[in-house]
């Protein structure tokens, strides 16, 4: 038994040595050399406050801002400490209730707007956390969100044009937008 | 399906049948000990290690030494890991200060990670020291996979050695594993996480002021910080308007990479890959899911290469690929198209320039119905088990994907390892079952299949429904088990049938719906777990050994091919054969009667 039980014990504290401590601390040393900002959580600081990180995404819910997307965290949406989507069944009431209720805010905030609502909009991110909403729910709200600010729409269009982020090779990643970006960036304009 | 979903499937597959020979061969080097330049320049390294514990390298061990030496490790692994758990308040690197987790828990966590299932009860974000997580859960990660890997290389062995004992030395087989293959690539693939955005770092978890306040209800709390209730037991609510957000922080990248390139699957966040700082950017995503095939993909060369024929490496890949691209499609179809009782809410689905569309609850924004359909098929075919979207939210058929790939018995590509060594078993029962057709005594690469091996194929093949099936069937059956359900209906039942389903197959992936962190699902599935680790890995160490022990027969004009198109038919049949008679009666009792209420109006 010893000739098993000395190797298994020295190899797992050896083990443990090399892939729980020196590896993971060579990796910090070295990315936080050569990639500092993105190492530290792509953190957004403006005027020497942390406003966020331009990859966690934040709740809006003023007609002048652009929406994210329905978030499932608890207690609050968008809390960073319980990233979680709403793990609701695709038959459950409370699924389309939820939807339902996303989309009664939409319309009571631009009751002009009669257009079907994108549908990444009205539902719950994975993470909960999701920074992006799509192009298509970034246009649906431009109207509202220029009526709301007093912008002319083609300028918040444009502004959207500026930030969009489309697929990469053709195949990569989704025709998507920041939404944090580019509520700062509106706030810019003015 | 859009022209979207099949281009990235064919950019993944591509760029993996690219790597599939060089990362093969550099695997059946490694293993071989042959003088190539990254064992001259580890060499000192190894050596080292060697004569810190005690290691013979040249010493081969029998089967049945090889599988002691094997549970012992592992079964101190999982002792460390609960140890680390428990005490972790008093240990550095804890920022936060985190108590120490549930010893039901800590005992649920410990098996998880050490079978390379890494299912998940607690919340990571406010459980899990980082020492915790990278000395505890990530070491884990590394080591379990060895372990896969050197059981698929033992059973390599067996079928490519005649008339000997020995299928190897343990401790030499894990140590080259992880020095040469798992360590460098890792640490490679960490750093490119980062350039994308994946954090790397030990700072305490930080507080943002966002640009808009949020109003929302909490259960209020009285003087002692306990939770607050009114006389008649309902919790007082209160409202609380905060600009705050935490953001969680730690070091992400360097156990992310071993996440996946081990088929772990344990998220250093509750949001596993869907997580923006441990996936945020669509090439991350590609990375990850690259991370995930690589190995598995790469050991049916390895495997072609040691038995002195890349052929049958072929054949095996080819069956494996073909299966891929048929679950995939049922995945990504399903949920493109959708779930009907939301369009008809006024909701657009549609697929278009400027929205993925489908069904996009539990989905993030920049992964869309491709990348999350891709990355849900990989990590349930593979054993891997992290996630980027959630599979709880799918539609029926869309989440019965996922479901019936780890059903399959995780074959398709499957677990660093175990995918190997679990296919070749299905093997020798494909070439068991041709023979008998065709009234000749089977055989597999020179090796009579006989009495004995077939046992072993056998219970290594069956042990995973029985304990899915029997897990699943106590939980729906007991009160603690019903408790944990979280959708009404036969989506309740898919949650649990899902849970025990990963934890047999040494998944990790959830209907995360699933309230899981309690003493009877923490304990139940990890005995599961256990058990659908190391029974099917001692039997395919016995197959190893007992072909290792036969002489080789001469090819005949009687013997039947390896490595054609008939066979990759017969592996393909034998697979879906056993899963579908296997788990078709309990997918019809969830997701199928789901599927069909679902469309029914």
């Amino acid at each position: 038994m010893k000739t098993i039980l000395r190797p298994a014990i020295t190899l797992l504290l050896v083990m443990t040595v090399l892939l729980g401590i020196v590896y993971p601390f060579l990796v910090t040393g070295i990315a936080r050399a050569i990639f500092p900002a993105r190492a530290a959580g792509s953190l957004i600081i403006e005027n020497g406050r942390l406003v966020g990180s331009r990859l966690i995404g934040q709740p809006f819910r003023d007609p002048k801002d652009f929406w994210s997307r329905p978030s499932a965290t608890r207690p609050q949406p968008y809390n960073g400490l319980d990233s979680t989507g709403s793990n609701l069944g695709p038959l459950n009431p409370a699924l389309t209730d939820a939807v339902k209720a996303h989309i009664a805010a939409l319309r009571a905030a631009d009751p002009a707007d009669t257009a079907p609502v994108p549908v990444d909009l009205v539902t719950a991110s994975a993470s909960g956390l999701d920074p992006d909403i799509s192009l298509a729910a970034a246009f649906y709200q431009a109207g509202r969100v220029a009526r709301a600010r007093g912008l002319p729409p083609a300028r918040v269009r444009a502004l959207i044009a500026a930030h969009a982020k489309g697929r990469l090779l053709g195949v990569l990643g989704e025709p998507r937008i920041n939404v944090l970006e580019l509520n700062l960036a509106l706030d810019e304009l003015r | 399906m859009t022209g979207e979903s099949w281009g990235l499937l064919a950019l993944l597959l591509g760029v993996t049948l690219l790597c599939v020979k060089p990362l093969g061969l550099y695997m059946a080097q490694v293993m071989e000990g042959a003088p190539i330049w990254p064992l001259r320049v580890g060499g000192g390294l190894e050596r080292l290690i060697y004569r810190l514990c005690g290691i013979d390298p040249g010493e081969e061990m029998g089967w049945k030494r090889y599988a002691i030496a094997l549970l012992a490790f592992n079964a101190l692994g999982a002792v460390l890991l609960y140890a680390l758990q428990r005490l972790q308040y008093f240990l550095p690197l804890n920022p936060q200060h985190l108590s120490a987790p549930s010893p039901d828990s800590a005992f649920n966590t410990a098996i998880s990670f050490a079978t390379n299932t890494n299912w998940q009860s607690y919340t990571p974000e406010t459980t899990m020291s980082y020492l915790s997580q990278m000395a505890g859960l990530a070491v884990q990660n590394f080591l379990s996979a060895a372990t896969g890997i050197v059981v698929a290389i033992a059973l390599i062995r067996g079928l490519a050695r005649h008339t000997v004992k020995v299928i190897g030395n343990f401790w030499a087989d894990i140590t080259r594993v992880t020095l040469y293959v798992l360590l460098p690539i890792a640490f490679v693939l960490a750093l490119a996480l980062v350039s994308q955005g994946v954090i790397q770092n030990f700072s305490a978890y930080k507080s943002a002021t966002m640009v808009e306040p949020v109003t929302y209800r909490e259960q209020a709390t009285n003087a002692a910080g306990d939770p607050e209730v009114d006389r008649t037991g309902k919790p007082v609510m209160r409202t609380v308007t905060t600009r705050t957000q935490i953001l969680p922080m730690g070091p992400v990248a360097s156990q992310e990479a071993i996440k996946e390139f081990g088929t772990n699957g344990g998220g250093f966040f509750n949001a596993n890959s869907a997580h923006p700082y441990e996936n945020p950017t669509a090439i991350s995503d590609l990375l990850e899911m690259l991370a995930i095939i690589l190995i598995p993909a790469s050991l049916t060369y390895t495997f072609g290469r040691l038995v002195g024929d890349p052929r049958q490496g072929w054949a095996v890949l080819a069956a494996m690929t073909i299966l891929f691209v048929l679950l995939y499609s049922l995945a990504n179809y399903n949920e493109q198209v959708g779930n009907p009782r939301i369009a008809a809410l006024g909701v657009s689905e549609a697929a278009t320039a400027l929205q993925p569309g489908g069904n996009m609850e539990g989905k993030e924004a920049r992964f869309g119905i491709a990348a999350s359909t891709l990355f849900a098929t990989l990590t349930t075919a593979t054993s891997c088990g992290a996630v980027n979207s959630m599979h709880d939210s799918f539609t029926p058929l869309g989440g019965m994907a996922p479901l019936f790939d780890m059903m399959l018995g995780e074959v398709v590509f499957g677990g660093v390892g175990t995918g190997l060594y679990s296919m070749l078993i299905f093997a020798i029962i494909g070439v068991f079952i041709a023979g008998l057709m065709i009234g000749r005594t089977p055989e597999y690469l020179g090796k009579k299949i006989e009495s004995f091996e077939m046992k072993m194929s056998a219970i290594a093949i069956l042990v995973m429904p029985f304990i899915v099936l029997l897990g699943a069937a106590v939980a729906v059956s007991v009160k603690a088990g019903q408790a944990g359900v979280a959708n009404p209906g036969a989506h309740g039942f898919s949650e649990i049938l899902y849970a025990f389903t990963s934890a047999g197959n040494n998944n990790g992936s959830a209907f995360a719906g699933l309230s899981a962190d309690t003493p009877f699902f923490n304990i139940a599935l990890g005995i599961v777990m256990w058990i659908g680790r190391y029974w099917p890995i001692v039997a395919v160490l016995a197959v190893a050994g007992s072909l290792a022990a036969k002489r080789r027969i001469p090819v005949t004009e009687g013997t039947m091919p390896t490595h054609g198109p008939t066979f990759i038919i017969l592996l393909i049949g034998t697979v879906l054969l056993v899963g579908a008679l296997t788990f078709v009666p309990a997918l019809a009792l969830g997701p199928i009667v789901e599927h069909l209420m679902l469309w029914s109006h």
